[in-house]
């Protein structure tokens, strides 16, 4: 029989995943392995950390040390980790509900201190394993268990955030561009600072059925695609049309000073 | 800048509570702190930012208590020795982290400086919060030191016993010794006693990471040494793997609380005072039991049989030595500086509550040793 070369990656037991059928979070744990099978990391020395929901399910299907169960505290798990151990390679894989919703206060903060950490952000529209409530990132307009009549406020751009909050490495993508998906997860995992690579994923079972009407994945996924443009086309669009699209790209890829706890005599000796 | 110190500040000093609890946990090896500004502790936090970095640890200032609690539990599972410090309103933000350290099972001490509400005056009234805070099913370890000599004892035993038993043991301070300086000796290094977490005996593939026997601890390897553990607070079993079968999930918890219930006699610890003939008895706990033991010294020198039972531990609840003292005395004082809360406890093991004579005080201030002395007056008359 034949043995897919990333199943060595996987936690043995685990398989197969929770995942509805059709859903993009297995979609994103094979990006990921397969980005990290390709720069040959060390998974003894990787970290992967994962809060609560679909998306925080996918550390725990990978055969690392990892961390889940508790919402949106993910970053302050990986900065506690990072500080006292920097040679640990730390990732975070968060929903749309984890980073920018009862997690987003310690994003911005991660943001802030360049804290040497990736993060991946699986953002699938909606909160899915409750039952597909209303999200900081539902797109305006769209029915939701909690928008019944249409959602009233603006979504997040969790892009926008990061770099605003000065994320030093920042990129979105589809679950349906995988190779960019995969070259952006490698990008991340070479960069020193903190790296926010954003999905946009399918989730057919909660979001599709509420707010598109059809509950089959590929409908969905056509209409993301349809609804994603790249960067060079959102410059050309008016600000308010560009801000209803899921733009695409890798938006800042730059070097700054990383945060690795305060020591006020490395300082000294600096000097 | 002054030359570095090291870790232990061996000899006498004149110290500030707060300071002294930083002494204990760096002579108890802490590596790793992480706090958010309030009131008052605030001086742990800005003495941990000065003396961190003299002995190779580090310090983070979090941008809330969530942060702070959950970068502790982090940096421990990382191999660090892990504390963080705030005060009563920002503890019931971080009884979320306690709940995940508790059933997550990861060494690390909270300190807080108990404050009354919106105010930084003196209080007990985190006595219940410091048991129950936390959700789900859990036992805790709590203790209530009442000098600054004790904040930094009592802070040596709190990671002492997180280490010993992986769990979050918490150092319920209150604003009166927080703010007291006083003196306070600190031993030389070889006669601090030092517990570390246990260290797996097998080697990554071979180590079941939450395997122990009944109320037993499971060893504990750092991130980075190839066991590739999955920590959920998901039900799990012995492997770590999220699974929910009932039978799993009742062994997993009862293992969890044994760890403390079986284990109660190493972790309480109280101090008698009088107790032999003692016809009247006072229970105080921290900074109360101090003017308590100057009320019965006075009033024992007036011929009154009173004594004091002193609770260092307060929870898990030292049960067999409240009720040994209970049974036989005629007036059990329950003396606290909040609406009198530790009492019920005292009702529930000790005796019938027509005993009970409750001595409390919520005004931000701690009892003087002549309200005391009257309450004694009052309850022997």
């Amino acid at each position: 029989m034949k043995i897919n070369p990333l199943q060595k990656y996987l936690r043995k037991g685990t398989l197969p995943h929770f995942y509805c059928a059709g859903c993009g979070a297995g979609q994103v744990l094979h990006y990921f392995v397969q980005a990290a099978h390709e720069l040959n990391l060390d998974f003894d020395k990787l970290v992967g950390i994962g809060g609560v929901g679909c998306t925080a399910r996918i550390p725990v299907f990978m055969n690392v040390e990892a961390l889940h169960g508790i919402h949106g505290r993910t970053l302050p798990w990986a900065t506690g980790i990072k500080l006292h151990n920097p040679e640990l390679k730390v990732v975070v894989f968060a929903g749309d509900g984890d980073a920018a919703s009862i997690g987003g206060n310690h994003l911005i903060h991660a943001c802030r201190r360049n804290l040497d950490v990736t993060m991946i952000v699986v953002n699938n529209l909606t909160f899915g394993m409750t039952g597909g409530q209303v999200a900081p990132t539902t797109p305006k307009a769209a029915v939701s268990t909690t928008t019944p009549f249409g959602n009233e406020e603006q979504p997040f751009d969790l892009c926008k955030l990061a770099i605003a909050a000065g994320a030093t490495f920042v990129s979105r993508w589809n679950t349906s561009r995988s190779t960019q998906a995969v070259r952006a997860i490698k990008k991340a995992l070479q960069h020193r600072g903190f790296s926010l690579v954003e999905i946009v994923c399918q989730c057919p079972t909660q979001f599709g059925r509420a707010a598109i009407g059809s509950g089959d994945p590929i409908k969905l996924l056509d209409w993301i695609e349809e609804c994603s443009i790249t960067e060079q086309e959102a410059k050309k669009l008016p600000e308010q049309e560009a801000a209803k699209k899921f733009v695409l790209g890798n938006f800042v890829e730059k070097q700054g000073p990383i945060f690795e706890g305060t020591s006020v005599y490395r300082q000294m000796e600096d000097k | 800048m002054e030359k570095k110190r090291g870790r232990v500040l061996t000899g006498t000093h004149f110290m500030l509570g707060n300071y002294a609890a930083v002494e204990g946990a760096l002579a108890a090896g802490c590596d790793f702190f992480a706090g958010y500004p309030i009131t008052p502790a605030n001086e742990v936090s800005e003495r941990m930012a000065e003396r961190m970095p003299e002995v190779g640890g580090k310090f983070l200032q979090g941008e809330d208590e969530l942060c702070s609690i959950y970068a502790v539990t982090g940096a421990s599972l990382a191999g660090a020795k892990a504390m963080t410090a705030t005060a009563s309103a920002g503890y019931n933000y971080m009884q979320e982290g306690i709940e995940y350290a508790v059933s997550g099972e990861i060494p690390c001490v909270i300190l807080d400086v108990q404050r009354v509400r919106g105010e930084n005056f003196a209080t007990q009234a985190d006595i219940m919060q410091a048991r129950w805070g936390a959700a789900g099913d859990h036992e805790m370890i709590v203790l209530a030191p009442s000098s600054v000599q004790e904040l930094f004892d009592q802070t040596v035993r709190a990671f002492n016993l997180a280490e010993k038993y992986r769990m979050p043991v918490v150092v319920l301070s209150e604003t009166t010794i927080a703010l007291m300086r006083e003196k306070l000796v600190i031993p030389e290094p070889g006669a601090i006693e030092i517990i570390n977490r246990k260290r797996p005996e097998g080697p990554p593939g071979e180590f079941v990471p939450f395997k122990a026997g009944p109320n037993d601890v499971p060893a504990l390897p750092k991130f980075g040494e190839g066991y590739r553990i999955l920590h959920s607070i998901n039900p799990h079993d012995e492997w770590g793997g999220i699974q929910w079968d009932p039978d799993v999930f009742e062994k997993m918890v009862d293992r969890i609380l044994g760890k403390v219930t079986a284990h109660r006699d190493d972790i309480v610890q109280t101090e008698g005072f009088f107790l032999d003939d003692a016809k009247t008895v006072l229970i105080a706990y921290g900074s109360e039991s101090r003017p308590a033991l100057g009320a019965v010294k006075e009033a024992r020198a007036n011929g009154i049989k009173v004594g004091l039972l002193k609770l260092v531990t307060v929870w898990p609840v030292p049960d067999k030595e409240i009720r040994a003292v209970a049974e036989k005395a005629d007036k059990v004082l329950a003396v606290e500086m909040n609406v009198g809360r530790y009492a019920y406890e005292i009702e529930r093991i000790g005796c019938d509550a027509s005993k009970v004579v409750r001595v409390t005080k919520n005004r931000g201030l701690v009892h003087t040793t002549q309200e005391i002395y009257q309450a004694i007056e009052e309850a022997t008359r």
